[in-house]
């Protein structure tokens, strides 16, 4: 009876801490967790931004102005355009 | 006692016994302990369960939060997943004058990271009880005020909208107010559709404030959706530099263009001057903020007579080579007389269109029962709105034909006694573009074709093409329309303004387009308000934007050319047909 008793009572000391270090884990795990969410957030946020900055980038205004001024581009005269293929129907 | 009197047994009572107590002493004590207990247990059944509230609220405080989960507003993308409106995290910055505590040196730390004067900061700070001190900051601005750590100053989240696209794109896309809540264009019509709602859920917190452990949902965040629009924007671009230079050379009040894809029909670019600059706080008149082309409408003017034609030849009225009697240059009913800006002998019916002849479009509407004409105009959308489901979209004017005087008939086959706004002209010419087909307009992205309400027969369709084709040629009125490589077709409008109940000496100046004729792919329609310059004809003002963005736009979307390059040809200098209406 007695040694029932020691034994149960390990059991118990036994389960006990595996409570608490389980619960630790969770707590560490959850507190990552959130983490992880809030840094993908912010990436979301951050994708956003450079979306935001392609688009800015690529606007045809600028595009237009770029190949104007600086590329010194042109669209090309009747005279010049050779139509290949694509015949007149 | 008696344990003590128990263990002296040799002891004897008397002198050296204490004082007797006071026979009620023991009672009295005993009946004040038990009621300090009584106390006690009250107060601790009143706590734990009656008047709890306070503490449970003060001890969850103590290990559990409530907190916000952040939803942002949709994007607004255009045809291709390019970004035209996007919501980004800023902070404002605001304090209660009365709280703050700060040194000199700290205000002017403050001043310089918010880009501004000590003095102005101080003329804040010293006035009203809750006061913005900056809005919508980026967030590395916002940290560095919170780095200087003054007591009063604090920050709060908030959304700013961003639209890189700016003026060109304005009217279409709206803004957003405080909230990130829309409040004009689409961004008011989508609203449901783009807004977020921040859910909050409920947390227990360890010592150093992280997250331990999820309790509750509270409510759950809904992020906003995205939506993809039909604009295209390279030629939103396009029509908005066009527009805008137009208006300009032509010294103009305002101007619209829409452009449309014909299989579709999306509208790839609406254009609108004036304009304005959503990204600034500041937008100037809200006048500028009108989206022209859909919430105001005209009297079109010449452009409608194509339908008038269309109708007397689907009735089986009139054939394109019938002759009607033009040469006068006039037609007079009861008191009113109607007049041709250019006069010509007996034209066809072709004539009519490429001349553009008030009598001959009048004569042929004067040969139709009312009704008929009405429901001709009436099912090409005339007097319904063109549900794109933007707000404050208007359905113009077309009245009952129970109503119409013969005058009224004759006038309204020329584009005057109805009103119009741009895009029901657009979608109107939907008709001769398809073979007869009437397409429901949309300002997001379709996919693929989309069927239409036939309105037409395909052969009345591609006659009046045919002879819209005719009218941008040399012969016509619109040979400024013409497009190097591609068979274009279209119609000019020239309409006197009403102004009260009169005509005055102002002018519309519209054409709407389509091209390339064999194979329609868009319809483009220009409308300039008011052109100051000298110039008014819409063959002369319109017609050279018009050809301008459907060159250019038939080129980026690399619809193979249909017609030789040297297929334009001018008419020689003053020999050019004019029209009024």
């Amino acid at each position: 009876m007695v040694r029932l008793n020691v034994l149960l009572l390990a059991v118990l000391i036994a389960c006990a801490l595996s409570l608490v270090t389980s619960r630790h884990q969770a707590r560490k795990l959850f507190v990552e967790l959130e983490r992880t969410v809030a840094a993908g957030r912010e990436f979301d946020t951050e994708y956003g931004q450079l979306q935001l900055e392609q688009s800015t980038w690529a606007m045809p205004q600028r595009v237009e102005k770029i190949a104007r001024d600086e590329l010194k581009m042109q669209v090309p005269g009747p005279g010049r355009v050779e139509i290949v293929g694509g015949s007149a129907k | 006692m008696r344990v003590g009197a128990a263990a002296m047994p040799g002891l004897k009572r008397g002198a050296s016994a204490p004082p007797a107590l006071p026979r009620f002493r023991a009672p009295i004590v005993f009946a004040l302990i038990v009621l300090l207990f009584a106390g006690l247990v009250g107060r601790s059944i009143y706590l734990q369960w009656i008047d709890n509230e306070f503490l449970q609220v003060q001890g969850s405080s103590r290990y559990s939060r409530e907190l916000e989960v952040p939803a942002h507003r949709g994007k607004i993308l255009d045809r291709f997943g390019d970004a035209l409106a996007i919501s980004t995290p800023v902070k404002s910055i605001w304090a209660f004058p009365a709280k703050v505590e700060a040194s000199p040196e700290q205000l002017a730390s403050l001043a310089a990271v918010l880009e501004t004067t000590p003095q102005a900061l101080a003329k804040k700070l010293g006035s009203g009880d809750f006061v913005y001190l900056a809005r919508q900051l980026p967030p590395e601005a916002a940290q560095r005020v919170a780095q200087l750590k003054i007591t009063g100053i604090h920050d709060q989240n908030e959304y700013r909208r961003f639209y890189p696209g700016g003026e060109t794109v304005s009217h279409v896309l709206g803004f957003t107010g405080d909230q990130d809540a829309g409040q004009e264009g689409l961004e008011l019509a989508q609203q449901e559709w783009l807004g977020g709602k921040p859910g909050s859920r409920r947390v227990i917190i360890n010592r150093r404030g992280d997250a331990v452990e999820d309790v509750e949902s509270i409510r759950a965040p809904q992020a906003g959706r995205d939506l993809a629009l039909s604009i295209d924007t390279r030629l939103q671009y396009l029509a908005f530099r066009e527009l805008k230079a137009a208006v300009e050379a032509n010294k103009a009040k305002a101007g619209g263009m829409v452009i449309l894809d014909v299989e579709s029909g999306e509208i790839l670019a609406l254009a609108n001057w004036p304009t304005f600059n959503p990204n600034s706080r500041n937008r100037g008149a809200r006048d500028r903020m009108r989206n022209r082309a859909l919430t105001d409408v005209f009297e079109p003017g010449s452009t409608m007579k194509p339908f008038t034609i269309a109708c007397a030849i689907d009735a089986g009225k009139v054939r394109p080579d019938t002759l009607i009697d033009t040469s006068s240059g006039q037609l007079t009913i009861g008191p009113n007389t109607i007049h041709d800006a250019h006069r010509a002998g007996p034209l066809t019916v072709e004539q009519v269109i490429q001349k553009s002849s008030n009598v001959g479009a009048a004569k042929i509407a004067l040969s139709l029962p009312s009704e008929t004409l009405w429901r001709m105009f009436a099912d090409a959308g005339f007097g319904t709105p063109p549900k794109t489901g933007f707000p404050g979209e208007v359905a113009g004017r077309l009245r009952p034909a129970k109503s119409w005087k013969p005058i009224e008939q004759a006038t309204m086959a020329y584009g005057h006694g109805i009103s119009v706004n741009l895009v029901q002209m657009a979608r109107a010419y939907t008709v001769f573009a398809s073979d007869g087909e009437l397409k429901q307009v949309t300002l997001l992205k379709a996919n693929g074709p989309v069927a239409g309400r036939p309105v037409l027969k395909p052969e009345t369709a591609r006659v009046v093409r045919h002879m819209l084709e005719l009218a941008v040629q040399a012969g016509g009125t619109a040979p400024q329309a013409q497009v190097v490589g591609y068979r274009v077709a279209g119609k000019t409008g020239t309409a006197h303004k009403l102004e009260g109940r009169s005509y005055a000496n102002k002018y519309v100046s519209s054409f709407v387009g389509l091209a390339p004729v064999s194979h329609p792919r868009l319809v483009v329609a220009v409308m300039i308000d008011e052109p100051t310059a000298g110039q008014y004809y819409g063959g002369a003002v319109a017609a050279p934007v018009f050809s301008r963005v459907m060159g250019a736009a038939l080129r980026m979307l690399g619809v193979s050319p249909d017609a030789p390059v040297d297929n334009v040809i001018l008419p020689p200098p003053g020999a050019e047909v004019r029209e009024e209406t």
